[in-house]
Protein backbone atom coordinates (compact mmCIF):
# COMPACT_ATOMS: atom_id res chain seq x y z
CA UNK A 1 0.00 0.00 0.00
CA UNK A 2 2.95 2.52 1.31
CA UNK A 3 4.61 1.54 -1.62
CA UNK A 4 2.60 2.97 -4.40
CA UNK A 5 2.33 6.60 -4.60
CA UNK A 6 6.22 6.71 -4.11
CA UNK A 7 6.83 4.76 -7.13
CA UNK A 8 4.54 6.47 -9.77
CA UNK A 9 5.57 10.13 -11.15
CA UNK A 10 3.28 12.65 -10.09
CA UNK A 11 2.06 13.42 -13.63
CA UNK A 12 1.03 10.43 -14.78
CA UNK A 13 -0.86 9.06 -11.51
CA UNK A 14 -2.91 12.25 -12.26
CA UNK A 15 -3.58 11.38 -15.81
CA UNK A 16 -4.77 8.05 -15.16
CA UNK A 17 -7.11 9.01 -12.52
CA UNK A 18 -8.45 12.10 -14.58
CA UNK A 19 -9.00 9.44 -17.14
CA UNK A 20 -10.65 7.06 -14.95
CA UNK A 21 -14.39 5.95 -14.78
CA UNK A 22 -16.90 7.73 -16.85
CA UNK A 23 -17.65 10.53 -14.97
CA UNK A 24 -15.67 13.84 -15.41
CA UNK A 25 -14.18 14.44 -11.77
CA UNK A 26 -16.15 18.01 -11.29
CA UNK A 27 -19.29 16.34 -12.59
CA UNK A 28 -18.18 13.49 -9.45
CA UNK A 29 -17.36 15.65 -7.01
CA UNK A 30 -20.85 17.50 -7.67
CA UNK A 31 -22.86 14.50 -8.22
CA UNK A 32 -21.33 13.05 -4.66
CA UNK A 33 -21.87 17.03 -2.80
CA UNK A 34 -25.73 17.10 -4.25
CA UNK A 35 -26.22 13.69 -2.77
CA UNK A 36 -24.54 14.14 0.81
CA UNK A 37 -26.60 17.94 0.72
CA UNK A 38 -30.18 15.76 0.24
CA UNK A 39 -29.62 12.86 2.13
CA UNK A 40 -27.15 14.14 5.22
CA UNK A 41 -26.81 17.88 5.61
CA UNK A 42 -30.16 19.67 4.18
CA UNK A 43 -32.06 17.21 6.75
CA UNK A 44 -29.61 18.15 9.78
CA UNK A 45 -29.49 21.40 8.80
CA UNK A 46 -32.86 21.66 9.53
CA UNK A 47 -32.44 20.09 13.21
CA UNK A 48 -30.17 22.58 14.04
CA UNK A 49 -32.31 25.60 12.37
CA UNK A 50 -35.49 24.24 14.32
CA UNK A 51 -33.44 24.34 17.80
CA UNK A 52 -32.79 27.82 17.50
CA UNK A 53 -36.23 28.57 15.92
CA UNK A 54 -36.71 30.86 18.89
CA UNK A 55 -33.84 32.24 19.71
CA UNK A 56 -30.99 31.28 21.95
CA UNK A 57 -32.92 31.48 25.10
CA UNK A 58 -35.26 29.66 24.25
CA UNK A 59 -33.20 26.83 22.88
CA UNK A 60 -31.10 27.02 26.29
CA UNK A 61 -34.07 26.61 27.93
CA UNK A 62 -35.24 23.27 26.62
CA UNK A 63 -32.00 21.99 26.94
CA UNK A 64 -31.72 22.54 30.78
CA UNK A 65 -35.37 22.53 31.48
CA UNK A 66 -35.67 18.99 34.26
CA UNK A 67 -36.35 16.57 32.15
CA UNK A 68 -33.91 16.95 29.25
CA UNK A 69 -31.33 17.75 31.50
CA UNK A 70 -32.07 14.30 33.29
CA UNK A 71 -32.30 12.08 30.43
CA UNK A 72 -28.69 14.19 29.19
CA UNK A 73 -27.04 13.20 32.19
CA UNK A 74 -28.75 9.52 32.56
CA UNK A 75 -27.32 9.24 28.78
CA UNK A 76 -23.98 9.57 29.69
CA UNK A 77 -23.74 7.67 32.72
CA UNK A 78 -25.23 5.15 31.70
CA UNK A 79 -22.94 5.76 28.10
CA UNK A 80 -19.74 5.89 30.52
CA UNK A 81 -20.70 2.76 32.16
CA UNK A 82 -20.64 0.69 29.21
CA UNK A 83 -17.80 1.75 27.57
CA UNK A 84 -15.72 0.78 30.82
CA UNK A 85 -17.52 -2.11 31.06
CA UNK A 86 -16.99 -2.52 27.29
CA UNK A 87 -13.70 -1.19 27.02
CA UNK A 88 -12.43 -4.43 29.81
CA UNK A 89 -14.58 -7.27 28.55
CA UNK A 90 -13.67 -6.30 25.13
CA UNK A 91 -9.96 -6.26 25.74
CA UNK A 92 -10.23 -9.49 27.28
CA UNK A 93 -12.37 -11.00 23.92
CA UNK A 94 -9.63 -9.46 21.93
CA UNK A 95 -7.01 -11.12 23.95
CA UNK A 96 -9.23 -14.38 23.95
CA UNK A 97 -9.52 -14.36 20.04
CA UNK A 98 -5.53 -14.11 18.89
CA UNK A 99 -3.99 -15.30 21.68
CA UNK A 100 -5.54 -18.30 23.15
CA UNK A 101 -6.89 -21.51 21.28
CA UNK A 102 -10.24 -23.09 22.50
CA UNK A 103 -12.44 -25.13 20.45
CA UNK A 104 -15.01 -23.44 18.52
CA UNK A 105 -13.25 -19.41 18.68
CA UNK A 106 -14.06 -18.91 14.74
CA UNK A 107 -17.53 -19.05 15.67
CA UNK A 108 -16.88 -16.75 18.82
CA UNK A 109 -14.69 -14.85 16.47
CA UNK A 110 -18.11 -14.32 13.94
CA UNK A 111 -20.79 -14.22 16.72
CA UNK A 112 -18.80 -11.26 18.14
CA UNK A 113 -20.63 -9.06 14.72
CA UNK A 114 -24.14 -10.06 16.18
CA UNK A 115 -24.92 -6.54 17.43
CA UNK A 116 -24.49 -5.44 14.23
CA UNK A 117 -25.93 -7.30 12.20
CA UNK A 118 -29.18 -8.36 14.85
CA UNK A 119 -32.34 -5.65 14.58
CA UNK A 120 -31.98 -2.95 17.84
CA UNK A 121 -35.63 -3.77 18.34
CA UNK A 122 -35.13 -7.49 17.82
CA UNK A 123 -32.07 -7.55 20.93
CA UNK A 124 -34.62 -4.87 22.98
CA UNK A 125 -36.96 -8.17 22.86
CA UNK A 126 -35.12 -10.74 23.74
CA UNK A 127 -33.20 -8.93 26.72
CA UNK A 128 -36.63 -8.18 28.17
CA UNK A 129 -37.58 -11.74 28.14
CA UNK A 130 -34.24 -12.91 29.32
CA UNK A 131 -33.98 -10.27 31.80
CA UNK A 132 -37.36 -9.28 32.24
CA UNK A 133 -40.16 -10.28 35.13
CA UNK A 134 -40.60 -13.68 33.40
CA UNK A 135 -36.71 -14.31 33.34
CA UNK A 136 -36.01 -18.06 33.11
CA UNK A 137 -32.53 -17.20 34.68
CA UNK A 138 -34.69 -15.10 37.84
CA UNK A 139 -32.97 -12.11 36.68
CA UNK A 140 -35.77 -9.13 36.47
CA UNK A 141 -33.72 -6.07 35.51
CA UNK A 142 -36.53 -4.44 33.19
CA UNK A 143 -37.42 -1.18 32.98
CA UNK A 144 -34.87 0.08 35.49
CA UNK A 145 -31.04 1.85 34.55
CA UNK A 146 -28.84 -1.73 34.22
CA UNK A 147 -31.67 -2.25 31.56
CA UNK A 148 -30.35 0.72 29.73
CA UNK A 149 -26.71 -0.03 30.73
CA UNK A 150 -27.00 -4.40 29.45
CA UNK A 151 -28.70 -3.17 26.67
CA UNK A 152 -25.92 -0.41 25.69
CA UNK A 153 -23.31 -3.26 26.26
CA UNK A 154 -25.12 -5.45 23.84
CA UNK A 155 -24.86 -3.15 21.25
CA UNK A 156 -21.65 -1.74 21.59
CA UNK A 157 -19.75 -5.14 22.72
CA UNK A 158 -18.13 -5.25 18.92
CA UNK A 159 -16.20 -1.56 18.54
CA UNK A 160 -14.35 -2.37 20.96
CA UNK A 161 -13.25 -5.81 20.61
CA UNK A 162 -12.94 -4.82 16.77
CA UNK A 163 -10.49 -2.21 17.64
CA UNK A 164 -7.75 -4.19 19.57
CA UNK A 165 -7.84 -7.31 17.62
CA UNK A 166 -5.71 -6.09 15.02
CA UNK A 167 -3.43 -4.32 17.31
CA UNK A 168 -2.92 -7.41 19.36
CA UNK A 169 -2.64 -9.38 16.26
CA UNK A 170 0.73 -7.27 14.98
CA UNK A 171 1.96 -6.52 18.13
CA UNK A 172 5.49 -7.79 18.14
CA UNK A 173 6.09 -10.64 20.55
CA UNK A 174 9.46 -10.22 21.21
CA UNK A 175 9.21 -7.91 23.17
CA UNK A 176 7.15 -9.57 25.49
CA UNK A 177 9.83 -12.39 25.55
CA UNK A 178 12.81 -10.00 25.99
CA UNK A 179 10.71 -8.41 28.91
CA UNK A 180 9.88 -11.83 30.11
CA UNK A 181 13.63 -12.83 29.57
CA UNK A 182 14.73 -9.84 31.96
CA UNK A 183 12.43 -11.39 35.03
CA UNK A 184 8.85 -9.15 34.01
CA UNK A 185 6.23 -10.73 35.78
CA UNK A 186 2.90 -10.90 33.63
CA UNK A 187 0.99 -7.51 35.36
CA UNK A 188 4.09 -6.07 34.51
CA UNK A 189 4.52 -7.11 30.61
CA UNK A 190 1.11 -6.36 29.99
CA UNK A 191 1.48 -2.90 31.91
CA UNK A 192 4.42 -1.70 30.31
CA UNK A 193 4.12 -3.19 26.75
CA UNK A 194 0.98 -4.90 25.77
CA UNK A 195 -0.91 -2.39 26.97
CA UNK A 196 0.42 0.85 25.98
CA UNK A 197 0.24 -0.87 22.19
CA UNK A 198 -3.08 -1.18 22.44
CA UNK A 199 -4.35 2.22 23.80
CA UNK A 200 -4.61 3.66 20.35
CA UNK A 201 -7.16 1.17 19.16
CA UNK A 202 -8.87 0.75 22.86
CA UNK A 203 -9.22 4.64 22.78
CA UNK A 204 -10.57 4.91 19.16
CA UNK A 205 -12.72 1.68 20.12
CA UNK A 206 -14.26 3.01 22.77
CA UNK A 207 -14.90 6.77 21.21
CA UNK A 208 -16.88 5.11 18.75
CA UNK A 209 -18.61 2.47 21.11
CA UNK A 210 -19.35 6.10 23.60
CA UNK A 211 -20.86 7.89 20.18
CA UNK A 212 -23.40 4.40 19.54
CA UNK A 213 -24.25 4.84 23.11
CA UNK A 214 -25.56 7.94 23.21
CA UNK A 215 -27.28 8.13 20.73
CA UNK A 216 -29.04 4.37 20.96
CA UNK A 217 -32.89 3.90 20.62
CA UNK A 218 -34.06 0.44 19.53
CA UNK A 219 -32.27 -1.51 21.60
CA UNK A 220 -33.45 0.81 24.98
CA UNK A 221 -37.24 0.73 24.45
CA UNK A 222 -38.59 -2.34 25.01
CA UNK A 223 -35.94 -3.27 28.03
CA UNK A 224 -35.46 -0.10 29.88
CA UNK A 225 -38.74 1.66 28.43
CA UNK A 226 -39.50 5.36 28.93
CA UNK A 227 -40.52 5.57 32.33
CA UNK A 228 -39.50 8.83 34.08
CA UNK A 229 -36.26 7.37 35.29
CA UNK A 230 -34.89 5.58 32.17
CA UNK A 231 -35.97 7.98 29.79
CA UNK A 232 -32.42 8.30 27.67
CA UNK A 233 -32.43 11.55 25.34
CA UNK A 234 -33.43 9.33 22.46
CA UNK A 235 -36.32 8.39 24.03
CA UNK A 236 -36.63 11.87 25.17
CA UNK A 237 -36.75 13.32 22.07
CA UNK A 238 -38.98 10.49 20.36
CA UNK A 239 -41.43 11.65 23.16
CA UNK A 240 -41.07 15.18 22.66
CA UNK A 241 -42.09 14.90 18.50
CA UNK A 242 -45.09 12.75 20.18
CA UNK A 243 -46.08 15.73 22.06
CA UNK A 244 -45.64 18.27 19.96
CA UNK A 245 -42.82 19.84 20.93
CA UNK A 246 -40.58 19.96 18.19
CA UNK A 247 -38.27 22.97 18.93
CA UNK A 248 -37.47 20.75 22.07
CA UNK A 249 -36.88 17.89 20.25
CA UNK A 250 -34.71 19.29 18.10
CA UNK A 251 -32.58 21.36 21.03
CA UNK A 252 -31.70 18.15 22.56
CA UNK A 253 -30.81 16.33 18.96
CA UNK A 254 -28.56 18.94 18.79
CA UNK A 255 -26.38 18.29 22.00
CA UNK A 256 -26.59 15.14 20.90
CA UNK A 257 -25.07 15.90 17.08
CA UNK A 258 -22.43 18.35 18.97
CA UNK A 259 -21.06 15.39 20.64
CA UNK A 260 -20.93 13.15 17.98
CA UNK A 261 -19.09 15.64 16.06
CA UNK A 262 -16.65 15.76 19.11
CA UNK A 263 -16.44 12.26 19.02
CA UNK A 264 -15.28 11.52 15.49
CA UNK A 265 -13.18 14.35 15.78
CA UNK A 266 -11.49 12.47 18.71
CA UNK A 267 -11.08 9.48 16.61
CA UNK A 268 -9.31 11.09 14.00
CA UNK A 269 -7.12 12.85 16.22
CA UNK A 270 -6.21 9.48 17.65
CA UNK A 271 -5.73 7.68 14.63
CA UNK A 272 -3.50 10.64 13.32
CA UNK A 273 -1.46 10.45 16.46
CA UNK A 274 -0.83 6.77 16.66
CA UNK A 275 0.14 7.33 13.10
CA UNK A 276 2.81 9.93 13.97
CA UNK A 277 4.01 7.82 17.14
CA UNK A 278 4.67 4.83 16.16
CA UNK A 279 4.95 4.45 11.85
CA UNK A 280 4.76 0.54 12.62
CA UNK A 281 1.42 1.06 13.60
CA UNK A 282 0.05 2.88 10.57
CA UNK A 283 -1.35 -0.14 8.99
CA UNK A 284 -3.45 -1.66 11.60
CA UNK A 285 -4.97 2.02 12.11
CA UNK A 286 -5.95 1.45 8.50
CA UNK A 287 -7.67 -1.79 9.56
CA UNK A 288 -8.90 -0.63 12.49
CA UNK A 289 -11.29 2.35 10.62
CA UNK A 290 -12.02 0.21 8.22
CA UNK A 291 -13.07 -2.66 10.41
CA UNK A 292 -14.91 -1.04 13.27
CA UNK A 293 -16.39 1.96 11.78
CA UNK A 294 -18.22 -0.14 9.21
CA UNK A 295 -20.01 -1.67 11.81
CA UNK A 296 -21.69 1.63 12.23
CA UNK A 297 -24.43 -0.43 13.92
CA UNK A 298 -28.15 -1.48 13.26
CA UNK B 1 3.26 -12.95 27.65
CA UNK B 2 2.68 -16.76 27.68
CA UNK B 3 -0.26 -16.62 30.39
CA UNK B 4 -0.07 -19.73 33.29
CA UNK B 5 -2.71 -22.06 33.29
CA UNK B 6 -5.16 -20.19 36.37
CA UNK B 7 -5.14 -17.20 34.63
CA UNK B 8 -5.96 -18.34 30.92
CA UNK B 9 -8.93 -19.99 32.21
CA UNK B 10 -10.04 -17.04 34.64
CA UNK B 11 -9.46 -14.95 31.23
CA UNK B 12 -11.36 -17.35 29.31
CA UNK B 13 -14.13 -17.57 32.26
CA UNK B 14 -14.30 -13.77 32.33
CA UNK B 15 -14.92 -13.34 28.52
CA UNK B 16 -16.68 -16.31 27.69
CA UNK B 17 -18.73 -15.67 30.28
CA UNK B 18 -19.63 -12.09 29.46
CA UNK B 19 -20.18 -13.12 25.88
CA UNK B 20 -22.17 -15.81 26.51
CA UNK B 21 -24.74 -13.82 29.09
CA UNK B 22 -24.97 -11.28 26.88
CA UNK B 23 -24.84 -12.43 23.01
CA UNK B 24 -25.47 -16.44 23.23
CA UNK B 25 -27.79 -16.79 25.74
CA UNK B 26 -30.18 -14.25 24.03
CA UNK B 27 -30.01 -15.56 20.69
CA UNK B 28 -31.17 -18.93 21.73
CA UNK B 29 -33.72 -17.33 23.22
CA UNK B 30 -35.21 -16.21 20.22
CA UNK B 31 -35.50 -19.84 18.80
CA UNK B 32 -37.09 -20.92 21.93
CA UNK B 33 -39.33 -18.40 22.97
CA UNK B 34 -40.62 -18.45 18.86
CA UNK B 35 -41.59 -21.79 19.38
CA UNK B 36 -42.60 -22.32 22.95
CA UNK B 37 -46.25 -22.89 21.18
CA UNK B 38 -45.37 -24.67 18.71
CA UNK B 39 -44.27 -23.83 15.17
CA UNK B 40 -48.62 -22.65 13.72
CA UNK B 41 -48.70 -19.19 16.00
CA UNK B 42 -45.49 -17.41 14.68
CA UNK B 43 -46.12 -18.78 11.25
CA UNK B 44 -49.47 -17.38 11.52
CA UNK B 45 -48.35 -13.94 12.56
CA UNK B 46 -45.42 -13.69 10.14
CA UNK B 47 -48.05 -14.62 7.20
CA UNK B 48 -51.27 -12.51 8.65
CA UNK B 49 -51.65 -9.65 6.01
CA UNK B 50 -50.08 -7.04 8.11
CA UNK B 51 -47.10 -9.49 8.77
CA UNK B 52 -46.50 -9.72 5.06
CA UNK B 53 -47.07 -6.46 4.05
CA UNK B 54 -44.29 -5.62 6.69
CA UNK B 55 -42.03 -8.06 5.09
CA UNK B 56 -42.66 -6.68 1.69
CA UNK B 57 -42.01 -3.02 3.10
CA UNK B 58 -38.69 -3.77 4.46
CA UNK B 59 -37.72 -5.78 1.08
CA UNK B 60 -38.52 -2.39 -0.77
CA UNK B 61 -36.54 -0.39 1.24
CA UNK B 62 -33.67 -2.75 0.54
CA UNK B 63 -34.55 -3.07 -3.14
CA UNK B 64 -34.16 0.91 -3.36
CA UNK B 65 -31.68 2.12 -0.61
CA UNK B 66 -28.96 -0.51 -1.27
CA UNK B 67 -28.36 0.20 -5.23
CA UNK B 68 -28.52 3.94 -4.43
CA UNK B 69 -26.12 3.55 -1.47
CA UNK B 70 -23.87 1.16 -3.60
CA UNK B 71 -23.48 3.25 -6.77
CA UNK B 72 -23.06 6.57 -4.25
CA UNK B 73 -20.61 4.40 -2.50
CA UNK B 74 -18.19 3.10 -5.25
CA UNK B 75 -18.13 6.76 -6.72
CA UNK B 76 -17.46 8.65 -3.74
CA UNK B 77 -14.80 6.30 -2.93
CA UNK B 78 -13.04 6.69 -5.93
CA UNK B 79 -13.31 10.42 -6.36
CA UNK B 80 -11.74 10.10 -1.98
CA UNK B 81 -8.65 7.78 -3.11
CA UNK B 82 -8.11 8.56 -7.00
CA UNK B 83 -8.81 12.79 -6.33
CA UNK B 84 -6.56 15.10 -3.98
CA UNK B 85 -9.20 17.33 -3.57
CA UNK B 86 -9.81 20.08 -0.87
CA UNK B 87 -13.27 19.12 -0.24
CA UNK B 88 -11.82 15.45 0.94
CA UNK B 89 -11.53 15.75 4.36
CA UNK B 90 -15.13 17.36 4.66
CA UNK B 91 -17.09 14.94 2.02
CA UNK B 92 -14.59 12.27 4.61
CA UNK B 93 -16.57 13.73 7.66
CA UNK B 94 -19.78 13.95 6.61
CA UNK B 95 -20.15 10.24 5.14
CA UNK B 96 -19.71 9.40 8.57
CA UNK B 97 -22.03 10.90 10.39
CA UNK B 98 -24.88 8.10 9.53
CA UNK B 99 -22.65 6.26 12.26
CA UNK B 100 -22.25 8.74 14.40
CA UNK B 101 -25.54 10.08 14.56
CA UNK B 102 -28.72 8.94 17.21
CA UNK B 103 -31.34 7.09 14.28
CA UNK B 104 -33.71 9.08 16.11
CA UNK B 105 -31.78 12.25 15.60
CA UNK B 106 -31.96 11.39 11.66
CA UNK B 107 -35.51 10.84 12.08
CA UNK B 108 -36.29 13.65 13.21
CA UNK B 109 -34.43 15.53 10.74
CA UNK B 110 -36.11 13.96 8.04
CA UNK B 111 -39.59 14.69 9.80
CA UNK B 112 -38.53 18.80 10.01
CA UNK B 113 -37.44 18.98 6.81
CA UNK B 114 -40.49 17.37 5.14
CA UNK B 115 -42.88 18.40 7.86
CA UNK B 116 -46.04 21.34 7.54
CA UNK B 117 -43.55 24.05 8.59
CA UNK B 118 -40.37 22.59 6.91
CA UNK B 119 -38.62 23.94 3.89
CA UNK B 120 -39.44 21.37 1.71
CA UNK B 121 -43.04 21.75 2.38
CA UNK B 122 -43.92 22.58 -0.77
CA UNK B 123 -43.73 19.10 -2.04
CA UNK B 124 -47.00 18.15 0.47
CA UNK B 125 -48.82 20.98 -1.20
CA UNK B 126 -47.58 19.38 -4.51
CA UNK B 127 -49.16 16.08 -3.03
CA UNK B 128 -45.92 14.24 -3.09
CA UNK B 129 -46.54 12.92 -0.11
CA UNK B 130 -42.67 12.27 1.71
CA UNK B 131 -43.87 12.00 5.38
CA UNK B 132 -45.94 8.84 6.91
CA UNK B 133 -45.45 7.26 3.81
CA UNK B 134 -42.86 5.04 2.03
CA UNK B 135 -40.81 7.56 0.54
CA UNK B 136 -39.98 8.94 3.71
CA UNK B 137 -38.87 5.82 4.81
CA UNK B 138 -37.29 5.00 2.12
CA UNK B 139 -34.92 8.35 2.55
CA UNK B 140 -34.24 7.34 6.18
CA UNK B 141 -33.18 4.30 5.50
CA UNK B 142 -30.59 5.74 2.99
CA UNK B 143 -29.30 8.15 5.56
CA UNK B 144 -28.84 5.51 8.00
CA UNK B 145 -26.95 3.05 5.63
CA UNK B 146 -24.83 5.59 3.48
CA UNK B 147 -21.36 5.51 5.00
CA UNK B 148 -20.96 1.19 4.22
CA UNK B 149 -19.88 0.95 0.87
CA UNK B 150 -17.62 3.62 0.72
CA UNK B 151 -16.31 2.71 4.17
CA UNK B 152 -15.16 -0.33 2.64
CA UNK B 153 -14.53 0.31 -0.53
CA UNK B 154 -11.87 2.79 0.66
CA UNK B 155 -9.27 0.85 1.81
CA UNK B 156 -9.29 -1.84 -0.68
CA UNK B 157 -8.93 0.97 -3.81
CA UNK B 158 -6.20 2.21 -1.47
CA UNK B 159 -4.03 -0.83 -1.62
CA UNK B 160 -5.10 -1.58 -5.58
CA UNK B 161 -3.00 1.33 -6.37
CA UNK B 162 -3.28 2.10 -10.43
CA UNK B 163 -0.73 0.19 -12.06
CA UNK B 164 -3.22 -1.87 -13.81
CA UNK B 165 -5.84 0.71 -14.71
CA UNK B 166 -3.10 2.63 -16.56
CA UNK B 167 -1.81 -0.71 -18.05
CA UNK B 168 -5.44 -1.26 -19.83
CA UNK B 169 -5.45 2.59 -20.79
CA UNK B 170 -1.96 2.44 -22.25
CA UNK B 171 -3.67 -0.74 -24.53
CA UNK B 172 -6.18 1.69 -25.47
CA UNK B 173 -9.05 0.52 -23.05
CA UNK B 174 -11.71 3.60 -22.53
CA UNK B 175 -12.61 4.62 -18.79
CA UNK B 176 -15.49 2.40 -18.81
CA UNK B 177 -13.73 -0.49 -20.12
CA UNK B 178 -11.50 0.14 -17.60
CA UNK B 179 -13.38 0.50 -14.57
CA UNK B 180 -15.45 -2.79 -15.76
CA UNK B 181 -12.56 -4.98 -16.64
CA UNK B 182 -10.30 -3.93 -14.07
CA UNK B 183 -10.94 -1.57 -10.79
CA UNK B 184 -14.69 -3.58 -10.58
CA UNK B 185 -12.80 -6.97 -10.47
CA UNK B 186 -10.60 -6.17 -8.08
CA UNK B 187 -12.53 -4.47 -5.80
CA UNK B 188 -15.72 -6.72 -5.81
CA UNK B 189 -14.89 -8.61 -2.65
CA UNK B 190 -14.79 -4.65 -0.65
CA UNK B 191 -17.99 -3.99 -2.03
CA UNK B 192 -19.66 -6.70 -1.79
CA UNK B 193 -18.97 -6.43 1.97
CA UNK B 194 -20.26 -3.08 2.11
CA UNK B 195 -23.39 -4.31 0.42
CA UNK B 196 -23.78 -7.05 3.08
CA UNK B 197 -23.70 -4.16 5.84
CA UNK B 198 -26.11 -2.19 4.00
CA UNK B 199 -28.77 -4.56 3.24
CA UNK B 200 -28.39 -5.71 7.18
CA UNK B 201 -28.76 -1.70 8.17
CA UNK B 202 -31.64 -1.48 6.14
CA UNK B 203 -33.97 -4.73 7.63
CA UNK B 204 -32.93 -3.72 10.81
CA UNK B 205 -33.52 0.13 11.18
CA UNK B 206 -36.10 1.30 13.53
CA UNK B 207 -35.45 4.82 15.02
CA UNK B 208 -34.89 6.59 12.17
CA UNK B 209 -37.95 4.77 10.81
CA UNK B 210 -40.07 4.67 13.25
CA UNK B 211 -40.25 8.77 13.39
CA UNK B 212 -40.73 9.49 9.79
CA UNK B 213 -43.49 6.44 9.36
CA UNK B 214 -46.18 6.54 11.58
CA UNK B 215 -46.04 2.75 12.22
CA UNK B 216 -49.48 2.61 10.48
CA UNK B 217 -50.51 -1.59 10.36
CA UNK B 218 -50.45 -2.77 6.66
CA UNK B 219 -49.35 0.23 5.09
CA UNK B 220 -46.26 2.08 6.58
CA UNK B 221 -44.49 -0.66 8.79
CA UNK B 222 -41.47 -2.75 8.05
CA UNK B 223 -40.98 -5.55 10.05
CA UNK B 224 -38.97 -4.11 12.98
CA UNK B 225 -41.68 -1.55 13.24
CA UNK B 226 -44.10 -4.88 13.05
CA UNK B 227 -42.18 -6.25 15.80
CA UNK B 228 -42.78 -2.91 18.21
CA UNK B 229 -46.62 -2.85 17.23
CA UNK B 230 -47.15 -6.61 17.86
CA UNK B 231 -45.49 -6.36 21.33
CA UNK B 232 -47.44 -3.23 22.37
CA UNK B 233 -50.46 -4.71 21.44
CA UNK B 234 -49.79 -7.90 24.07
CA UNK B 235 -48.99 -10.17 20.46
CA UNK B 236 -46.07 -11.59 21.69
CA UNK B 237 -45.83 -14.37 19.63
CA UNK B 238 -46.30 -12.65 16.42
CA UNK B 239 -42.99 -10.34 17.91
CA UNK B 240 -41.02 -13.48 18.39
CA UNK B 241 -42.11 -14.72 14.95
CA UNK B 242 -41.16 -11.56 13.58
CA UNK B 243 -37.95 -11.13 15.39
CA UNK B 244 -37.27 -14.85 14.44
CA UNK B 245 -37.62 -13.90 10.67
CA UNK B 246 -35.15 -10.98 11.53
CA UNK B 247 -32.79 -12.68 13.65
CA UNK B 248 -32.73 -15.34 10.50
CA UNK B 249 -31.23 -12.63 8.14
CA UNK B 250 -28.80 -11.16 11.24
CA UNK B 251 -27.11 -14.68 10.80
CA UNK B 252 -27.36 -15.18 6.94
CA UNK B 253 -25.68 -11.40 7.18
CA UNK B 254 -22.99 -12.60 9.77
CA UNK B 255 -22.28 -15.76 7.50
CA UNK B 256 -21.68 -13.46 4.53
CA UNK B 257 -19.53 -10.88 6.08
CA UNK B 258 -17.32 -13.88 7.39
CA UNK B 259 -17.21 -15.35 3.60
CA UNK B 260 -16.25 -12.32 2.17
CA UNK B 261 -14.03 -11.15 4.91
CA UNK B 262 -12.13 -14.43 3.81
CA UNK B 263 -12.20 -13.65 0.29
CA UNK B 264 -10.87 -10.33 0.61
CA UNK B 265 -7.67 -11.67 2.79
CA UNK B 266 -7.41 -14.26 0.33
Amino acid sequence: MEAHPANLPAPSQHRAGIRLPGLGVGFGGGMVMLYLSLIVLLPLAAVASEAFSLGLGHFWEQVTSPLAKKSLELTVICSLIVVVVNGFFGTILAWLLVRDKFPGKSIINAVIDLPFALPTIVASLILLTLYGADSPLGIDLAFTRTAIVVALCFVTLPFVVRAVQPLLLEMDREMEAAAASLGAGNFTIFRRIIFPNLLPGLAAGVALAFARALGEFGSVLLFAGGNPDTTVSSVFIRNQVESGNEVGAAAVSVVLLVASLLLLASVSLIQRWAIRHDRGSTDFIVTVENKDVSGGGI
Amino acid sequence: MSANPASRWGLRFLGLGYLTMLLLIPLVMIFYKTFEEGIGPPLDAVTSPDGLHALKLSLLMVVIAVPLNTVFGIGCALLLVRHKSKLNPVIDAVINLPFAVSPVVIGLSLYLLYGTNGWFAFLGEEGIKILFSVPGMVLASIFVSLPFVVRETVPVLQEIGTDQEQAGQTLGANAWQTFRKITLPSIRWGVAYGVVLTTARVLGEFGAVTIVSGSINGQTQTLPLFVEKQYANFNSTGAYGASLVLALLALITLFAMNLLKRKEDA
